[in-house]
């Protein structure tokens, strides 16, 4: 529960309204929209949004499909390059992957084909009636996976599907990663998540246990003992600070936990409101939590960032959706310091201008407050060290605190691979994070064969 | 602004769009609607003997573009299934009433002298412009031996064309269905018979889809269906080469010619009429959009006529003729080069591929450092063949550029890699 938020007052609007509030953001196309929409593409050769994927979709040849009426041809492609294609189609930011890099959007052109909506057009209307993707005979390996997010859960379905037998190792009690928890409830609306991950199981061979968490009931050494393979999706979990005093008083409390509670929750009436409240940081996550704030009912939401608006890691398309919804943005202005009430709980925060000098930043002098019943953090997840404190674990080569790995996702332990955010390679996205778990079992089986045949 | 009226033979019109016989020429209520939209001129829907066809249902169907726009219509409708009696009444008020405009009643009758020499004083009395005789319906009176099975042997066609000039003192066009091997014998025959005009194309023979689940073409009757004929934008090509052929064939030179095959805007129109046509017909556009579409086409016509300083049809009428000719004569020694505008160049590779796969490898793709592309033609293996400034999307993006060749006019009758030369 959020115990930091629990003496604040509820929402005034009914569940039934609220939910509303949460419905899809985008809301899907139709069959006329899509077939207009698929007539758009110009079924590009070598084809730019192609190579602005990170999963290699193939985004023409699914379109065609669409457009051909072949739906069913459309999903399987799609889930063919990445079986978490329905997820992706909701929370990529299309706006600079896939839609960026469309042709139409030349000079010459008037508008990127709506290339996310249609991947969900075609998964939303394929119907399956047993999965597209039939498990190679037994190869009698078993791989262990550590992480049920993304990264894990298409590391574990491309496994099975080549045969081994996978077993995926959970901390939470739901299988999805930030799918499940940590996205935006109106862009992943209902139980979507779980249905995907439903679906993901069906190949068969991948179990799932939840409540196992590396370096607490689970260990690597033990890990790699037990399995001809280890891939390692562990996200990131922990919270970064501020390095203030105060930063646990009761109103204060990571945008990532606030959400989490937010996507569980059945009855969002029951949730904490901060009427008045002020969200750090300016990437996606504190978009999301700005502006599911606002729809929960906040009458001032403010969104603050130490940088400009330029610097901004949320993309333009983010940053719209929160001006819709009302969020202020402030720019240029560093925490300073937690304001308390007379009982200990935040009343607002006071912020240093900033300014950059000489390519630093640097606070002005200037101060000002703000007024805030909450304040949310949202300025990054960091690496959980926990989980990499056993005497295997250890030695894993690091970039920083995230964990070394190549191209085909090895780490610096034979047999131990590793993908998603917990590793450097490319941007903290979903589709990122899909695709290296697809390499890693590539990479996994590759090397699990070899070994078959060198015995 | 331009004159658009026309004298065709011996018909006067306001401007050159008349509706085609069809279903919207079918009685008086649509005739007065196209007349109050502006149409310079109906050929009635055709007139036979009483009893009056009778029609099924259902009746049309479409061959669609990639996003539902309609390239062709297919039709299995008959001639009128009204009585001659009440067309002949509504027909006479409706001349009366529109002294202006062209009224042409169009005919199909049983192939014997009887039945012409009956029917044409009565069409006469109507105070109608002209007749037009319809030997181009593909479908229903075939089987009764008229419309098609009369338009495909010339013998025929001249043969009525002759009884019609005989028993009636109004000018006779004479409708050719395409569903032949040579449209200028057809054309040579009505020519022969007297004929003042001739009107092409009529539909052609055609199935535009099948259900795959019910395992039936469309249109559906029942569970059956049958060929109809095709008109629409799809059939324009076929109807303009028909034109031409005619329009440069000596037997027939200077014969009037009314256009008809997927004409939808003024553009249309004017190619038509710049391959040699004195008139068009129009009839799928106005069934897909309504009549108010003369309004833009007699304004874009009349346009483009004064940004060319034509002031009547005639000034450009069959400008195009004498540019077309047969293959033999095309100067070998033309060469023309693809050249791609870079500016305008979105990046789609469609030419690269449409060359590499199916032509003559002469776009080469050339990777850029961001990942982008850069389509460039090699000048060397480039055919001139047209093909990537076809499927380019971008409209002008591809210019096919000519050559200085340095070499003089050489058409393949004189090329002496031709084996069958022409001694010079």
């Amino acid at each position: 529960m959020i115990d930091a938020l629990n003496h604040l007052p509820r929402p005034n609007a009914d569940n039934a309204t609220l939910a509303e509030h949460f419905s899809d953001l985008a809301p899907a196309l139709n069959a006329r929209q899509a077939a207009v929409e698929a007539s758009r593409c110009l079924y590009c050769y070598d084809a730019p949004c192609v190579n602005a994927c990170p999963s290699d979709i193939d985004i023409p040849s699914f379109i065609r499909n669409i457009h051909q009426e072949n739906v069913q041809g459309a999903a399987e492609k799609i889930l063919s390059a990445n079986i978490l294609g329905g997820s992706c189609a909701r929370v990529c930011p299309t706006e600079i992957l896939c839609q960026q890099a469309c042709v139409r959007n030349h000079h010459q052109e008037c508008a990127p084909v709506l290339i996310g909506l249609l991947q969900r057009y075609a998964l939303d209307h394929a119907e399956f009636t047993a999965h597209p993707f039939q498990r190679a005979a037994s190869s009698g390996k078993r791989v262990a996976v550590v992480g049920a997010g993304p990264a894990g859960l298409s590391c574990a379905h491309r496994l099975a599907w080549h045969g081994h037998d996978v077993v995926v190792f959970e901390a939470r009690p739901k299988a999805g990663g930030l799918n499940e928890y940590g996205i935006a409830k109106y862009k992943v609306v209902d139980d979507f998540a779980q249905r995907e991950v439903d679906f993901v199981l069906q190949i068969g061979g991948i179990e799932i246990r939840h409540g196992q968490v590396l370096g607490e009931n689970l260990s690597l050494a033990e890990l790699q003992h037990q399995f001809d393979a280890v891939f390692l999706g562990l996200g990131l979990n922990a919270v970064r600070q501020l390095g203030l005093t105060d930063e646990s008083a009761p109103g204060m409390l990571a945008a990532t936990d606030y959400i989490r509670e937010l996507r569980q929750a059945e009855d969002l009436t029951r949730l904490p409101l901060a009427d008045r409240c002020i969200v750090l940081g300016a990437g996606n996550t504190a978009i999301d939590m700005a502006v599911q704030m606002a729809r929960l009912g906040a009458r001032d939401v403010n969104l603050v960032y130490r940088r400009g608006v330029e610097d901004m890691g949320a993309t333009e398309h983010e940053q719209h959706i929160a001006k819709e919804n009302q969020v202020r943005l402030l720019t240029w202005a560093q925490p300073e310091q937690v304001l308390l009430d007379d009982q200990g709980r935040v009343r607002g925060m006071r912020f240093a201008r900033t300014r950059m000098l000489d390519g630093r930043l640097h606070t002005t002098g200037e101060t000002f407050e703000l007024a805030a019943d909450a304040i949310f953090k949202a300025i990054g997840q960091a690496f959980d060290e926990h989980a990499l404190s056993d005497s295997s674990a250890q030695t894993l080569a690091r970039d920083g605190e995230r964990i070394r790995v190549d191209e085909q996702m090895r780490t610096s332990l034979p047999g131990v691979y590793a993908g998603g955010d917990c590793t450097h390679l490319g941007q903290d996205l979903t589709v990122q994070a899909v695709q290296h778990g697809k390499l890693a079992a590539e990479a996994i089986h590759a090397q699990l064969m070899l070994n078959v045949e060198a015995a | 602004m331009a004159d658009l009226s026309i004298e065709f033979a011996g018909i006067k019109a306001p401007n050159p769009f008349w509706l085609a016989s069809a279903p919207p020429t079918d009685k008086a209520y649509n005739v007065v609607r196209a007349y109050q939209a502006g149409w310079g001129g109906v050929v009635w829907k055709t007139l036979g003997e009483d009893p009056a066809a009778v029609n099924v249902s259902s009746r049309y169907s479409a061959h669609y573009g990639v996003n539902r726009e309609v390239m062709g219509i297919n039709n299995i409708e008959l001639i009128t299934d009204r009585s001659l009696e009440i067309n002949l009444r509504e027909i006479t008020q409706v001349k009366k009433d529109w002294p202006d405009r062209a009224l042409i009643v169009s005919l199909m009758v049983p192939c014997t002298e009887e039945s012409w020499k009956a029917i044409l004083p009565l069409v006469e009395a109507t105070g109608a412009d002209g007749i037009e005789l319809n030997f181009g319906c593909p479908h229903g009176m075939p089987e009764r031996g008229m419309g098609a099975a009369v338009g495909q042997v010339p013998e025929y066609v001249e043969q009525v064309t002759r009884w019609c000039k005989t028993y009636c003192s109004l000018p006779v066009i004479v409708k050719l269905t395409p569903n032949i091997t040579d449209i200028r014998q057809s054309a040579r025959a009505a020519h022969r018979g007297g004929a003042d005009a001739v009107s092409l194309i009529n539909t052609i023979n055609s199935i535009t889809s099948v259900d795959l689940e019910r395992m039936v073409a469309l249109p559906i009757v029942g569970d059956m269906s049958t060929h109809g004929g095709y008109c629409g934008s799809a059939v324009k090509p076929i109807a303009l080469n028909m034109v031409a052929e005619i329009a440069r064939d000596p037997a027939t030179h200077g014969l009037p010619i009314s256009g008809i095959g997927g004409i939808g805007s003024w553009r249309d129109a004017a190619e038509f009429i710049a391959l040699g046509c004195g008139a068009v017909q129009v009839c799928t556009a106005a069934m897909l959009h309504g009549f108010r579409i003369v309004d833009e086409m007699k304004d874009g016509l009349s346009r483009w006529m004064d940004s060319q300083g034509y002031r009547s049809l005639q000034d450009f009428s069959g400008r195009a003729v004498s540019h077309t000719t047969d293959w033999k004569y095309l100067d070998i020694n033309y060469q023309v080069i693809a050249k791609i505008d870079q500016q305008a160049c979105i990046g789609c590779g469609r030419c690269h591929i449409a060359c590499e796969d199916t032509s003559h490898q002469a776009i080469a793709n050339l990777k850029q450092a961001d990942g982008s592309h850069r389509y460039e033609v090699i000048d060397a293996d480039c055919v001139g063949c047209n093909l990537c400034q076809i499927t380019c999307p971008v409209q002008d993006c591809i210019e096919m550029v000519p050559q200085d060749t340095g070499k003089p006019f050489l058409d393949w009758q004189h090329d002496p890699r031709n084996p069958y030369r022409e001694a010079s």
